[in-house]
């Protein structure tokens, strides 16, 4: 990476350097399309290989073999001529494949021919009782840290949820040396039935191993709790303790940590943003994006590839990204060379064996997905599921709707944190489908810029800090 | 009236603030109405403009209406049942020369030749009061104290339940494919099958030349779509709308400290998509205008920005009245980005005409037979 000026138009613009991403990216610049890779971390790899290029986690084997997996995908990138812009903000792209960056405090704008969206899955919402006290924090966030820093906690620390990422992440604090004192587990019994009937593709995926074997070295030393039913987080100022049922009974377990994840979803914003059709995943609960076999949209040049099209894991996100550089090559350099897309294919299919088996298994139940009474589910504008619940039952039919009267979605976060729970809850009040009710009406920027920054005054130290990262 | 009815007095197109309040009108008078709507109430332009309730520096053939709406906004809960969040802190026209407050003069003279007294020539100490955050080298500006902003979306919920609340029906969701008069009776072919009905108003904004040209009535309607901006909370520092003469920049501060930064910069429409793209170089202008005018604006961060899509005419004021070439059919339509604060009394105007066949209020300039070709 060099300091030149980024250039105003490119062939190819990827949006997210993941697995998806950096594999896209690598293959348009190789192919000889000008290609230009942005990503607002300070690091290639994601969330899944977060920090791969700069962790200082020792011993390395901590992170688990599939972690160190992503350098191969990271080198690749960098010897292809893609331009890397980590640290640089993408808060705008329409339809006219216009994308607005913010980098180094300044706004600028790129002609994209092509546009690849990586921008991958965030955690699913878990609105219960106390999770705006602090001390409460999703497990994909405090990942993050140990990916990053190396940081483990270390005080009473109880993990509630469902989903493979809480028996990685257990695993990986216990081989740090940190603390888990407790596993909630919100998997209900009957997700087991329903997925027995996927289990023949799953016996065959090499998730299976993988999983069964981090969830035997964590359960050797932590407690887990299974078929927890309900949950709440208690304190004054601060979590003090975690309260669930089990087996009909209402326990609780003191904690200064709790660590909530449900699974992921795709992070749609950017792709809604720019008109990019979505239709409702009744599986996976979740909007994912309408696409054609390469991850084309329905937006002309627009594609999207890695979870962001549907969550699928770090392996197929890989293939996926290179399926929509090909088409986007294809588009563009219509004469350059292209090897058989067999073998990409045939990896796709394996990878995606047993997605079915853990879609069923870890799809979060309904009581920890539309929440009741005073629990908060806008955390931005403060807003309560029975405030949305009176407001939908006065006739309220959407969520676009739902902004005019309690300004739900209409906070810094964009509906990150509460558009799927606002659209379930408004169905839920309707008797209807979450694919009847819509989702919020996403306006750019999709991620906040400074007043500064679009002026493109050089920006002062102050300035620089008032831009919210999100 | 049976929600299931296919007939009505009159067939109102478009359910945008014109369309809600001229069927509130018509229902009050006793009138059968039913509203046919492609989207939903407010989706468009009349939902997500930026609420300024506004008699100040209008059209000169715009103001008997605006002043008539103005009565019907100081008393807008009596009428629809919601106060619509209106609150009138007043609008300021800032001028940043002596030659713009020259200008400014010379306008509220001849407002008051004309006998309008509702914009006041301010100097730059009552300026300064009513903006403290003004740069101060403006030297004055006009002041209408009355006018004020009100949520847009929510004003027009208001009107659409107003008028279902006193009869009128609403379709949503539901488009006009097709107009057709058969023995004195139109016939509005929908999406929902046929509607019919003796009268016809046009209400339909950005779409509305389509209706117009389906009955033999061609418009020169341009399609646009202003663009607003809306910051983080900052701490209060103005009350009243703002708008710079010179800049196409308006300022509204909400009560939770958002600001909404508007004035006049178009987006790129694609009405056919139903969306509008945004212009962010335009944007980035207003942005810079704002940073080296407003100092107290300078830590906020932009956390959205949107575009309505709006009809536009050639001289910037709408169509309303009866058709020259068609029997009961009635426009109402191309208020140019300025129609929100005329919503009410046009309603009411425009029911009266269809109801009684006339109206005491001056509505000449607005025509349609203006564009008829010579």
């Amino acid at each position: 990476m060099t300091e030149v000026a980024i250039g105003d138009a490119y062939d190819v613009v990827v949006i997210g350097a993941g697995p998806a991403g950096l594999a896209s990216a690598a293959l348009a610049a190789e192919a000889g399309a000008s290609t230009l890779l942005v990503d607002e971390n300070a690091g290639p790899g994601g969330q899944v290989y977060r920090a791969i290029t700069s962790t200082p986690v020792e011993p390395r084997d901590a992170l688990g073999s599939d972690y160190w997996l992503g350098s191969d995908l990271v080198e690749r990138a960098q010897r292809s001529g893609a331009r890397l812009l980590l640290g640089a903000v993408v808060w705008t792209l329409d339809p006219d494949l216009v994308v607005g960056i913010s980098y180094r405090g300044r706004a600028q704008l790129i002609q994209a021919r092509r546009v690849i969206i990586a921008t991958g899955a965030l955690e699913r919402p878990f609105p219960i009782p106390g999770w705006t006290l602090p001390g409460v924090m999703t497990v994909g966030a405090a990942q993050t840290v140990l990916k990053a820093s190396g940081l483990a906690p270390a005080s009473a620390t109880v993990i509630a949820g469902m989903g493979p990422l809480i028996w990685l992440y257990a695993a990986q604090v216990l081989r740090l040396g940190g603390r888990i004192d407790a596993i909630l587990d919100t998997t209900p019994m009957s997700n087991y039935i329903g997925a027995l009937r996927h289990a023949p593709g799953f016996l065959l995926s090499p998730l299976r191993a993988k999983g069964l074997s981090l969830v035997r070295e964590v359960k050797r030393r932590v407690r887990v709790v299974k078929n927890v039913t309900a949950l709440r987080a208690e304190g004054d100022t601060v979590l003090r303790r975690v309260v669930y049922m089990s087996g009909g009974r209402e326990q609780s377990v003191d904690a200064a940590t709790l660590l909530l994840h449900q699974g992921v979803v795709p992070n749609v914003n950017l792709a809604m943003a720019a008109g990019v059709k979505h239709a409702w995943d009744p599986v996976q609960l979740c909007w994912s994006p309408e696409l054609d076999a390469d991850g084309g949209t329905s937006v002309p040049g627009i594609a999207v590839a890695g979870d962001g099209a549907g969550i699928a894991g770090a392996f197929v996100a890989e293939e996926r990204g290179r399926l929509a550089a090909r088409a986007a090559i294809r588009a563009i350099l219509p004469h350059a060379p292209l090897e058989d897309d067999q073998s990409i294919r045939n990896r796709l299919t394996r990878h995606q064996l047993g997605r079915k088996f853990i879609d069923t298994l870890f799809q979060p139940p309904r009581q920890f997905r539309i929440p009741e009474g005073e629990t908060i589910v806008c955390r931005c504008e403060e807003v309560t599921a029975d405030q949305i619940r009176a407001t939908a039952a006065l006739g309220c039919e959407g969520p676009n709707q739902m902004k005019a009267f309690l300004r739900c979605g209409m906070g810094p976060c964009q509906g990150r944190l509460c558009g799927l729970t606002v659209t379930e809850i408004i169905a839920d009040v309707h008797g209807k489908a979450p694919a009847d009710i819509g989702y919020y009406r996403l306006r750019p920027p999709v991620k906040p810029i400074s007043l500064a920054e679009l002026a493109g005054v050089q920006a002062d130290e102050a300035a620089t800090k008032a831009v919210v990262r999100l | 009236m049976n929600p299931s009815r296919r007939t009505a007095d009159v067939i109102v197109i478009g359910a945008g603030i014109h369309g809600a309040s001229t069927a509130l009108h018509l229902a009050l008078r006793g009138l059968d109405v039913i509203v046919i709507e492609k989207d939903y109430a407010g989706r468009h332009s009349s939902g997500v403009n930026a609420g300024g309730v506004r008699q100040l520096a209008r059209h000169v053939a715009e103001i008997p209406l605006s002043i008539a709406s103005m009565e019907l906004w100081e008393r807008i809960e009596s009428l629809v049942g919601d106060d619509c969040g209106f609150q009138a802190h007043g609008q300021v026209l800032v001028a940043e020369t002596a030659e713009e407050l020259g200008e400014l003069r010379s306008r509220v003279d001849d407002l008051r030749m004309r006998g309008f007294t509702h914009e006041e020539l301010i100097d730059a100490t009552e300026l300064r009061r009513l903006v403290p955050a003004v740069s101060e080298t403006c030297p004055g500006g006009i002041v209408s104290r009355r006018d004020g902003a009100a949520d847009p979306f929510r004003t027009t919920q208001a009107f659409r339940r107003a008028a279902a609340r006193a009869g009128a029906i609403f379709h949503e969701g539901v488009a006009v494919t097709g107009l057709r008069r058969d023995n004195g009776v139109w016939n509005v072919e929908t999406s929902l099958g046929t509607f019919s009905g003796p009268k016809v108003v046009n209400a339909a904004g950005a779409w509305a030349d389509r209706i117009a040209s389906a009955v033999g009535e061609p418009v020169p309607l341009d399609v646009i779509a202003p663009m607003l901006m809306i910051t983080s909370r900052v701490p209060a520092f103005i009350d009243p709308v703002v708008i710079l003469r010179s800049r196409k920049l308006s300022f509204k501060q909400f009560p939770n400290g958002t600001v909404m930064i508007g004035g006049g910069h178009l987006g790129k429409p694609r009405r056919d998509e139903n969306v509008s793209i945004l212009d962010w170089t335009k944007l980035k202008e207003s942005a810079r205008t704002v940073w080296d005018l407003f100092p107290v604006m300078r830590s906020a961060t932009i956390v959205r920005a949107w575009a309505g899509i709006e009809a536009r005419m050639p001289d910037d004021i709408p169509v309303i009245g009866p058709s020259r070439t068609a029997e009961g059919l009635y426009h109402q339509f191309g208020f140019s980005a300025h129609g929100f604060q005329l919503g009410p009394a046009t309603g009411a105007t425009m029911a009266e005409i269809v109801a009684t066949g006339h109206t005491n209020m001056p509505i000449e300039a607005f025509d349609i037979g203006r564009f008829a070709a010579r």
